[in-house]
């Protein structure tokens, strides 16, 4: 009843490839836009900051990144972590080198670090796929793990092994509140998201998409598919290198490498599977379950009167995610984003049942 | 000279062991047609299960024999990996009857999780021994050939035995049984399979209960050696790029691609390790596998894939 | 039957000779194609018609010959190389991109005439202004007449595999038009159509060899249809070319009727 299409006609094919066709959906978005910028930074507690929405808004995006990769071009990767740590430490080594880098620069610079990276380690998709590039991808993971350890130059040659940002500032703000924080990792996602949306549903997203569905037929078209992989891996390494970089500077503030170890990589996979492949909003919804489903489980038995230990909750946790990813590929394999959009298209249809 | 038969000798026994893992991958493949990134997991649960049960059991029991417990561990732990191997045909493979390869394989990391999370859960998160009564002093052999002899490891050797008549007895039933080459159809096209009768149900409760059968004795061995604890599931990582060399759907390949990964890590990690800082173990074995499928995208000795378009 | 006039030789395949391991799928197999044509190729199951269309793709590489196209003598075709000089083609098993939509799939086949960088396509924002955004839809207009013709409109936003057989059969054939072809080589276009589906086909196939002056090069097993719109037939049969002319010519061949219909004992 009320997201009815009635009366929106596109009389141009520029209406129709607009990024929100339906006007609800315009709406919608901007109504979201003012939450998340104006409502949320007053509303919300520290704690809520520092605990949820930052590591939702900083994981989100390296699930962009992933998603593109996995579910776009369909090339599979267990790597992810090592990527995210490279563009932590690369844009560590350039806040803390060079004198006055503004902030901003060197987490954009830490993206183009791991992006050169995800070049090298995407030239072997080019002959190696599926099943076997997953297992070649576990060798920038683990090569990459043992670099940041071993090679001091990366750590500026620190004692601990782990490295730290004291302090976040750019053109003399300085972001040191949650809420600052916040608004800064909100606005690296607006606009990662909006490049990303704006990627894959455009010509790039098609052969991207041409590859992952059958690259024979992609070929035979004109499609170069050293090009379209490799393009995948720069851009998808960019974002998760900046999202790293964030994940590194803005939430943990101090970090050793592993932090960015294979669990990482198998939480994002988590979260772009659970969330949906192939979609931009699913990246979100992923991030969202995972982030959210820890402190549920900490919490609800809390709430209910049955105390369970930590130990027992983390391993509560892994079943649960196991479980579900099997539930997901079952009942849903396209995940969260499809339930969702499934969910809206009945409501077009409501109060009608079809 | 003697040192360096020394780290091969190492080097290979290590790569038995890691072979054992890759076998119990190899077979799923071989018969499911699944990548089954749960190995690693069912290994440490199977050891984990016989870890603990022959501790409970004559606690439970009240009896003092080691060997009954072990015995007794041992068959309780076969049986969880049956209820298991049951568990995941009933729950998942069912359901995703002719899914493509990669959703099997996210499914199997869903597996994965399960079983982490539930071994520990169940059976609790410490480390635990196992002791099957493995002789743990190493023997001098060849004296009088090298200065010294050259030292090896009991322990190491009996596993090696284990692994090769695991192999042998496998490869037997694959080539030589009706239930084997059932097994083979069944890995080539699932629905084409089930249309001529085989019963598919069964047939994935048998494989993966073999599957599980063979981590519990990588289990028992690996953490007889190391102790059962978490990392265990993690060393058996590395069993993906053993299968990788050695060719998803060949036990004697799964055989050698783990001897060659464990001479070359041992080699690499001695001989090497001093000009690096060290610490090459961890990575040596995936670069190695990249670097042969670059040149063979399909292992070692994988069936070369053909697209028909 | 075409009135267009055919015009001088633009494909020559010259003694090609494919094999996989033992196997010898295609032995010194030598035809031309004139522009302009219907060309048919036609042979029972395993002739090897469609590892033909393969190499002329660049999927497949032949071990021997050549295949010269507009003059140029090429001993191996690159797949994007061909896709270039204006060769396209539709597949026997579909070869669809099942995760977009119809609309998307022929899209794809306007990829050689999209120009615009990666830079341009990511900040085109979502007001639509820049030269992406103009370039999509200069491509989308011309994908727009393409979905007219073949009579798609309702199902341009559909995902593929969801749409019936005969349907996606008509996006392969779009996406291949897409490409603005010299030359369309179409592979069993008509495999699993009752007859209206087939009239259909063939008047699309008939209306883009007149409209367009694309040369047809195709695989059909329906004889029916093969003799009605081909200009000229090649009979392929295990690998070896058995008859080459006329439709007529072609059907009174002692060796294709004994190919066909076997010999009497």
């Amino acid at each position: 009843m009320f997201y009815r299409e009635n009366g929106q006609f596109k009389s141009s094919y520029r209406a129709d490839l607009a990024l929100f066709p339906i006007a609800q959906d315009r709406w919608a978005m901007l109504a979201l836009m003012a939450i998340c910028f104006v409502a949320v930074p007053m509303l919300v507690s520290d704690y809520a900051f520092r605990a949820v929405l930052i590591p939702f808004l900083i994981l989100s995006l390296a699930a962009i990144g992933l998603n593109i990769l996995v579910g776009y071009c369909g090339q599979i990767s267990l790597g992810t972590g090592a990527f995210m740590a490279v563009g932590a430490y690369a844009a560590y080594n350039l806040q803390v080198r060079i004198d006055g880098m503004p902030l901003v620069l060197s987490i954009l610079g830490g993206g183009v670090a791991a992006m050169a990276l995800g070049v090298v380690f995407g030239i072997p998709s080019l002959r190696i796929r599926g099943l076997y590039l997953a297992v070649a991808t576990l060798a920038a993971q683990f090569f990459i793990d043992w670099f940041t350890n071993r090679v001091k130059w990366v750590t500026n040659d620190s004692p601990s092994g782990s490295v730290g940002v004291r302090s976040l500032e750019m053109l003399g703000y300085e972001f040191s509140t949650p809420v600052q924080k916040y608004l800064l990792c909100l606005c690296f996602v607006v606009v990662f998201g909006m490049l990303a949306k704006n990627l894959v549903r455009g010509a790039i997203g098609r052969e991207w998409m041409a590859m992952r569905d059958m690259d024979v037929a992609a070929a035979v078209i004109g499609i170069r598919p050293v090009y379209a992989k490799l393009t995948a891996f720069a851009v998808s390494s960019f974002i998760v290198g900046v999202a790293g970089a964030l994940w590194g500077f803005v939430h943990l503030g101090a970090w050793e490498p592993a932090a960015f170890g294979i669990e990482k990589s198998f939480q994002l996979l988590f979260m772009i599977i659970i969330g949906g492949l192939g979609s931009i909003a699913g990246c979100f919804f992923g991030a969202a379950f995972i982030v959210l489903l820890p402190l549920l489980l900490n919490y609800v038995p809390h709430w209910l009167g049955l105390p369970i230990s930590t130990a027992t909750a983390s391993h509560l946790e892994h079943m649960i995610f196991g479980a579900l990813i099997v539930f997901f590929l079952i009942v849903e394999p396209h995940g969260l984003a499809r339930l969702w959009s499934t969910a809206r298209q009945k409501l077009r249809l409501w109060p009608f049942p079809h | 000279m003697g040192f360096f038969l020394e780290t091969l000798f190492g080097g290979l026994m290590v790569g038995m062991l890691y072979a054992l893992v890759a076998l119990g991958f190899v077979l799923i493949f071989k018969a499911s047609g699944v990548f089954n990134f749960a190995q690693g997991a069912m290994v440490l649960f199977a050891a984990l299960a016989m870890a603990r049960f022959s501790e409970w059991f004559p606690q439970w029991f009240h009896f003092e024999s080691k060997l009954l417990a072990n015995v007794l561990g041992f068959v309780a732990a076969a049986l969880c990996m049956v209820a298991v191997a049951w568990a995941v045909e009933r729950f998942a493979l069912r359901r995703l009857v002719n899914q493509e390869g990669i959703t099997l394989l996210m499914a199997t990391l869903g597996i994965a999780n399960v079983l982490d999370g539930g071994g520990q859960l169940i059976f609790g998160s410490a480390t635990y021994k196992i002791d099957i009564g493995m002789p743990k002093d190493p023997m001098l052999v060849l004296e009088n050939v090298f200065e010294g002899g050259l030292l090896l490891n009991k322990e190491d050797l009996y596993a090696a035995v284990a692994a090769a008549a695991l192999v042998a007895l496998l490869t037997l039933f694959f080539q030589k049984t009706r239930t084997g080459r059932a097994l083979r159809a069944v890995a080539d096209d699932h629905q084409a399979a089930q249309s001529i009768g085989i019963p598919l149900g069964r047939i994935w409760v048998i494989v993966w209960s073999v599957g599980g059968l063979v981590a519990l004795v990588a289990g028992i061995i690996w953490g007889s050696k190391l102790g059962v604890q978490y990392s265990i599931s993690l060393v058996a990582l590395k069993a993906f790029p053993v299968v990788i060399l050695g060719g998803l759907t060949s036990v004697p390949g799964a055989i050698l691609g783990g001897l060659i990964i464990g001479v070359g890590e041992k080699l690499s990690e001695i001989y090497l390790g001093p000009y690096v800082g060290g610490g090459i173990e961890n990575w040596f074995a995936y670069v190695l596998a990249l670097a042969v499928l670059l040149i063979r995208p399909q292992g070692l000795f994988g069936d070369k894939i053909i697209d028909r378009v | 039957m075409s009135d267009r006039k055919t015009g001088d030789v633009i494909l020559d395949i010259q003694n090609i000779s494919l094999s996989f391991g033992g196997v010898k799928a295609l032995t010194d197999i030598s035809f031309d194609v004139r522009e302009h044509e219907v060309r048919a190729i036609i042979g029972p199951n395993g002739a090897g018609k469609s590892s033909m269309l393969n190499c002329i793709n660049g999927v497949y590489q032949p071990q021997q010959g050549s295949i010269t196209f507009r003059g140029q003598v090429f001993k191996h075709m690159n797949s994007r190389q061909v896709a270039q000089m204006g060769v396209a083609r539709t597949f026997q098993n579909l070869a669809l991109f099942k995760g977009m939509s119809a609309l998307d799939n022929i899209m794809t086949g306007r990829n050689l005439q999209m120009k615009s960088g990666l830079l341009a396509q990511a900040f085109r924002n979502p007001f639509g202004w820049g030269s992406a955004e103009r370039e999509e839809l200069k491509q989308r207009e011309f994908v727009e007449r393409i979905i007219d013709f073949l009579e798609i409109q309702a199902f341009r936003k559909t995902p593929v595999g969801q749409l019936p057989y005969g349907l996606q059969k008509r996006v392969d054939l779009g996406r291949a038009l897409a490409m603005e072809p010299q030359v369309l080589l179409l592979d069993e276009p008509m495999a699993g159509m009752n007859v209206e589906e087939k009239q259909d086909m063939s008047r699309f196939i008939l209306d883009v060899n007149d409209e367009f002056g694309t040369t047809i090069v195709l695989i059909e097993h329906d004889m029916g249809v093969v003799m009605d719109i081909s200009d000229r037939v090649v009979v392929l049969d295990y690998g070896k070319k058995i008859g080459d002319g006329t439709p007529d010519e072609v059907r009174n061949n002692e060796d294709v009727i004994r190919a066909y219909l076997g010999v009497e004992h």
